[in-house]
């Protein structure tokens, strides 16, 4: 079989196509053009025509370059070698090391047999309250921060990843701006991980096709670490990068677009990337946290909307704290149950009554009377933020059970709470001295 | 060989033959490595077959050979379904996982049914009898339901029963017995046979207009929005809403026979929810395993997404086959937006004009078609048999003015509306009473129905003015109309799915709970002030709610039971008394 082919008859975008025989689909390629070699992939076979996207980009790409194809799909060295290595979107070395050297796997490979899954049931610890005590975050969990630019959200993922306590860190950079990089190389550092950490890096600066690869080459390295049995833990930011860089090529390869330029397989596409978070039956595990970026803030954009339906919950970052509106991790209820007796009462009165606290401010904002009841509320709502909800706090869930308590103490009487008498004799603060309450309980219910 | 492959995109590939093509028949595309990728034909031009893969296509080329046959995608049928955990094309995925491990891997089938299981097969027809397609020629147990072995469906007019094989143990590929055509041709029969999944089946005397209720146990689907069987409904929601879990615990709850599960392009570890927990779960009617009524049909989201399209339609022969025996099936799909998104897809592929949101402008007849499946349906004996179809929709932005929301509208008996707001306001199950309707009626007499909507209203729209006016700008009656209808909403729509007993409330119970809910709200309380008619409407909100959570004529129930009898006649005594 013939191994170069040089009759290019197209160059579009980040895609060139040439005439050529004997092709697979999804194989890839080396083009080889004057400003030197660029990985390619094929995307579309039609007759002797076969597309491929420059991982490069086809800038410098003339009608007269050869491509050579590889008769193999993308792969990426696997080996122990890797922890402490950083990539790039083609998986060759971006920190001035040699090539890493391993067992060839390949990247974007078929899913995991649902059978083959267990059920998570381990609470991954955040020192974050936000998340601990209210959306527990549950290994081999996929969960998205959402968020808009100017938010610490990669702060806040670099945060989780030095606290979650994995065997191996994998972070898959899109569209990374080089400070952010630099960052996350630090913290990771800082903390002492960077000997179980691998990074794959797309900078803005990159070849946007490159983009396109990263979570696939995060994915497949964790995927064969957690069949060794490990507990993995891969950070991908920003997806929003990601599925843009899937509008670009979809809009050169012709398709019809189904919502605000995006392809229709938008949904498909992350899905297939998310779903490979996993817990073997058998084997370790995978947990996915990744960063999504809402363009306008807008939660409708298809991106976040699609990931939303995809993931196993969402963190929303607004102001530098996490929502407690809106923000949800599905796989709570998988471990809260066990974690201390008071876990989900003080989860469910808190929020709710921080619900009613904001319901009282609206009411103070349109000059209507305040009640004593909403004086309680307004009060608990500045003590809720300041000692729970600011970021810069961080402590243990147990230790934030009982922060929550000691504010529950300072602003209400028990019955007010809505919280069941066996956990209020329980837990309730005694040191306050308080005398135990008579006065008309006004029930913590919603009542809008 | 009888055709090549001539360009692959995505998950379709263009076939060139000189021979005959079926539009909708089974294709095999040959890897060079010898592995055989399940397709299926979906355009035809000339000598060009347009085929959509069921499988990922990395690695095909142009020029590798591609198998077409006659036979259409289909499924095979008999006993030992029920129970089973099939992807889309019903390979089951636990053999699977036998053989090839952790991983899909494209190119394995599996045949649907085991073919070493024996089943105790006693024989009802007789030598001599004329039979018609579904007539049945014997049966077997298979759990707690009598499995009826009947005349191959797709066969056409009459045939005399020659032979039926004695009573005995036998596999689904033993011959039961030989019928002889009206052409005297002798033809045998086994327990198994196959039928196109995008075909409806139903054999039957005629269709009956569904009437009869389908209790789910969920108090606001029952009560306010119900469903029967043989009838269709919608749930669509935003993501997180409440979609999936609402499915999951009617599939454990319903009053129903058996239920078909598809989990359509969504996430695997919600099947995986379902099936490490069913097995362990008894169904309280029988006392029996909760899996011994259920099939699941997963092809989530990772799954190639031919496969997904193909999905729905696998699980809705399974339960029109079951429905021939006169059982009652209800098929739960989450979610239908997954599969329309999988059309969306393979006619961006095929290049079709494009509808709305890039729809194929066919999405609304296939939308109709396959809710048309479902239905009431009386045998030739008489018997009646039911497929109730309730599908969940995922809406870009949660925004119904879409086009599979609105498809699915047109053509639905009820519309389970669930809204961001009570769902943000953790209102379980956040169906909107206020936008949700039902073209059925259920347990309770239309008209208290009706009168219970109009609180619900009445109270909205008092809400809606004090966010205006504030609390001081409102009167005591307006506010006690407010009251009364977060009471209702409170303690009869939602629902703790958490909760043992909570979770499922069988009709009787909602009946009566509902009775004295409607009582509450008809007593014409005199309160003095707000403060007191909220403190005396949240009394008895608490008296309801532990209420709901104690167990059904235990002393708990009686107890609080006692206690709202008693704030009821207090509240209704004349004034002074
Ligand atoms: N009936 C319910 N009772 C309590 N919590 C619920 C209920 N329905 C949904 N939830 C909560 O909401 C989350 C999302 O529900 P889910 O059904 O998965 O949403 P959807 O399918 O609409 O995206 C669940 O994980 C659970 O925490
Ligand atoms: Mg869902």
């Amino acid at each position: 079989m013939r191994k170069y082919f040089d009759e290019i008859r197209q160059i579009a975008g980040n895609v060139v196509t040439v005439n050529a025989t004997g092709v697979g689909y999804d194989e890839l390629a080396v083009i080889q053009s004057k400003y030197g070699e660029s990985l390619a992939q094929v995307i579309r076979l039609s007759g002797q025509q076969v597309s491929v996207q420059v991982f490069a980009g086809s800038q410098g790409v003339s009608n007269t370059d050869r491509v050579r194809f590889l008769q193999r799909p993308m792969q990426v060295p696997f080996s122990e070698d890797l922890l402490g290595r950083v990539l790039d979107g083609s998986g060759r070395p971006r920190d001035g090391r040699s090539e890493v050297t391993g067992k060839m796997i390949e990247i974007g490979t078929p899913p995991a047999n649902p059978v083959r899954r267990r059920m998570p049931d381990q609470m991954v610890h955040t020192g974050i309250p936000m998340i601990d005590v209210f959306n527990s975050l549950v290994e081999s969990q996929k969960l998205p921060i959402f968020s808009v630019a100017g938010e610490p959200y990669n702060e806040v993922l670099a945060r989780i990843g030095l606290q979650a306590d994995a065997e191996v860190i994998i972070l898959g950079g899109m569209g990374l701006r080089h400070d952010d990089y630099l960052n996350f190389r630090q913290a990771f550092e800082g903390g002492g991980v960077l000997g179980r950490a691998i990074m794959f890096i797309h900078t803005a600066a990159d070849p946007v096709v490159e983009c396109l690869m990263i979570p696939d080459l995060c994915l497949a390295v964790g995927e064969q670490f957690a069949l060794q049995g490990k507990r993995v833990l891969v950070l991908l930011t920003d997806m929003t990068a990601f599925a843009d860089a899937l509008k670009e090529i979809s809009i050169i390869m012709e398709q019809i677009p189904s919502n605000r330029g995006y392809p229709g397989d938008l949904y498909t596409q992350m899905a297939r990337r998310y779903e490979k978070a996993i817990d073997f039956d058998g084997a370790g595990s995978m947990t996915i946290l990744a960063c999504v970026t809402m363009p306008g803030d807008d939660v409708t954009h298809p991106v976040p909307d699609n990931t939303g339906y995809i993931t196993e919950g969402q963190f929303y970052l607004r102001g530098g704290r996490i929502e407690p509106f809106g923000s949800l991790s599905r796989l709570k209820q998988q471990v809260n149950g066990k974690t201390r007796d008071d876990h989900r009462a003080i989860m469910d009165a808190c929020i709710q009554l921080y619900a009613l606290c904001r319901e009282s401010r609206e009411k103070r904002d349109m000059g209507f009377e305040m009640s004593d009841w909403d004086r309680k509320l307004l009060r608990y709502g500045v003590l809720f933020e300041q000692r729970i909800m600011d970021l810069s706090v961080n402590i243990h869930l147990f230790d934030a059970l009982d922060r929550c308590w000691e504010i529950l103490g300072e602003c209400f009487e028990p019955a007010e709470t809505g919280i069941r008498r066996s956990i209020i004799e329980k837990h309730w603060p005694k040191q306050d001295g308080k005398p135990q309450p008579h006065a008309e309980p006004e029930p913590a219910q919603a009542e809008a | 060989m009888n055709a090549r492959i001539v360009a692959v995109f995505g998950n379709l590939v263009i076939a060139e033959t000189d021979g005959r093509v079926v539009q909708n028949s089974l294709a095999y595309c040959v890897r060079s490595d010898g592995v055989r990728l399940m397709s299926e034909v979906i355009r035809v031009r000339g000598q060009l077959a347009d085929l959509q893969v069921f499988e990922e296509t990395r690695g095909l080329r142009v020029g590798d050979p591609v198998e077409l046959r006659d036979e259409m995608l289909s499924v095979v049928l008999g006993p030992g379904l029920l129970g089973k955990i099939y992807d889309g094309l019903q390979n089951p995925l636990p053999e699977l996982a036998e053989q090839v491990g952790f991983f899909l891997q494209p190119g394995v089938y599996i045949h649907g049914l085991s073919l070493d299981q024996s089943w105790d097969f006693t024989p009802v027809a007789e030598p001599g009898d004329v039979v018609l397609a579904g007539d049945p020629l014997g049966a077997v147990p298979e759990g707690e339901f009598t499995h009826q072995i009947m005349v191959p469906l797709a066969w056409r007019g009459e045939y005399t029963v020659e032979k039926v094989t004695a009573a005995g143990r036998y596999t689904v590929e033993q011959e039961i017995a030989v019928l002889a055509g009206a052409d005297g041709q002798k033809r045998a029969v086994t327990m198994q046979q196959d039928w196109p999944v995008k075909r409806a089946l139903n054999v039957s005397r005629r269709r009956l207009l569904p009437t009869e209720p389908l209790v789910s146990r969920v108090r606001i689907v029952d009560s306010m929005f119900p469903v029967v069987r043989g009838g269709t409904y919608c749930i669509p929601g935003p993501f997180g809403a409440g979609k999936t879990v609402l499915q999951q615990i009617t599939a454990r709850h319903a009053e129903i026979d058996i239920v078909v599960i598809a989990a359509c392009g969504e996430r695997a570890g919600e099947i995986v929810e379902t099936l490490r927990d069913f097995p362990e779960l008894t169904d309280p009617r029988t006392g029996r395993s909760l899996m011994e009524r259920t099939i699941i049909i997963a092809n989530t989201s990772a799954m190639p997404v031919a496969a997904r399209e193909a999905s729905v339609y696998t699980a809705t022969t399974l339960g029109e086959y079951y429905r021939q025996m006169g059982l009652n099936v209800l098929l739960l799909a989450d979610s239908t937006s997954r599969w329309a998104q999988a059309m969306r897809e393979l006619s961006g592929r095929l290049e079709e004009i494009p509808g709305e949101e890039a729809f194929p402008a066919y999405l609304e007849s296939r939308i109709a078609a396959f809710y048309e499946r479902a239905g009431a349906i009386e045998l030739r004996d008489g018997r009646v048999g039911s497929l109730t179809i309730g599908g969940t929709v995922s809406p870009a932005g949660g925004n119904f003015e879409e086009p599979v929301t609105q498809g699915t509208l047109k053509v639905v008996g009820a519309f389970h509306g669930l809204s961001r707001a009570r769902s943000d306001a953790r209102r379980y199950p956040a169906i909107d009473p206020l936008d949700s309707w039902s073209k059925y009626s259920g347990i309770i007499a239309p008209e208290t129905v009706t009168r219970m909507r109009r609180l619900l209203r009445h109270g909205s729209d008092v809400r809606q003015m004090m966010t205006v006016v504030g609390e001081e700008g409102t009167s005591i009656d307006d506010f006690t109309v407010a009251l009364k209808a977060d009471f209702f909403d409170n303690c009869y729509l939602q629902q703790n799915a958490f909760d043992e007993v909570d979770a499922a409330t069988p009709a009787d119970r909602q009946r009566f709970v509902f009775s004295k809910v409607a009582e509450v709200v008809e007593t014409e309380f005199r309160f003095t002030d707000k403060a007191e008619a909220r403190r005396r409407m949240f009394e008895v909100t608490d008296l309801f709610r532990n209420w709901n959570y104690a167990a059904t004529d235990s002393d708990e129930y009686r107890q609080w039971l006692d206690r709202i009898d008693q704030f009821i006649s207090q509240a209704q005594q004349p004034a002074g008394a």
